[in-house]
């Protein structure tokens, strides 16, 4: 197998809903697996997966979402969107996946940077104890750039 | 693929992984360790074993796996193994390689 040319990834995450919060965490967890530098980015809706009181309660999204092979209408009724949630936590306890807060942990722990984003901290009137101790710092989207300091780093918009 | 360590005639995969664990010993672990740049420690055999256990038990490995086990911690790990942690562990302790994406 060759040998990869990416060296960093930098993923922006601006969303919630669980299936964009595991995809960015499973390939920032990956990269670093594979000996990629990795940070994410969290921004709007995203910094939802780094706020100690709603991290574990975030949810897949049943509505707008045709993937879900459920009629729109449906997935708007009430407890609708915490039952699917419910059974996509459990397939993915199944393969063994973390939760939200441990793989937070695991990502710190590996190495991979977490950064909040300053603008929309500001904007939802979030303080720094509001957000995980896992955070690196807190970053405007011109610094974020500035961690892309090195060939091969590619940035990833969720 | 046929590969020399340690001057036994090894059957290993294109990627340099064991495909006999049988044929596996601490000379074998020694020479690849050090084409992967590393010095094993008396860490580096604990956590080796612990792989080989978990295989032999037919354990997924994973990076959860290894927070759970007992034997070290990521940070730990990651400081052992650089650059790919779970892929050059096994590799040294002759198991396959990890088929999770966690």
């Amino acid at each position: 197998m060759g040998k990869t040319k990416v060296k960093k990834m930098l993923f922006i995450l601006s969303k919630a809903t669980l299936e964009n919060v595991y995809a960015a965490f499973v390939m920032a967890n990956g990269a670093r697996m594979e000996g990629i530098e990795s940070e994410i980015f969290f921004t709007f809706f995203g910094l939802e997966a780094i706020q100690k009181k709603k991290l574990e309660h975030l949810h897949v999204a049943t509505v707008g979402n045709p993937a879900m092979h459920m009629p729109t209408m449906l997935g708007g009724l009430p407890g609708v969107e915490a039952l699917a949630t419910k059974m996509m936590k459990r397939e993915m306890e199944k393969l063994d996946m973390p939760p939200v807060g441990e793989f937070l942990e695991i990502l710190s722990d590996s190495g991979c940077k977490l950064w909040g984003c300053k603008l929309a901290i500001d904007m939802f009137h979030l303080e720094r104890k509001d957000l995980i101790e896992e955070l690196d710092g807190i970053l405007t989207i011109g610094d974020f750039y500035s961690r892309a300091d090195e060939d091969g780093t590619h940035l990833l918009f969720i | 693929m046929d590969l020399t360590i340690a001057g036994i005639r090894l059957d290993v995969t294109e990627e340099g992984y064991l495909t006999d664990v049988s044929q596996w010993n601490e000379e074998i672990a020694k020479e690849i360790a050090q084409k992967e740049d590393i010095e094993l420690t008396d860490k580096h055999w604990e956590v080796i074993s612990w792989i080989q256990e978990q295989v032999k038990n037919e354990v997924a490995l994973s990076i959860r796996g290894i927070k759970k086990s007992g034997v070290l911690n990521i940070k730990e790990f990651y400081a052992l193994f650089p650059g790919g942690p779970l892929k050059k562990a096994t590799k040294i302790a002759g198991v396959p390689k990890p088929k999770s994406c966690i």
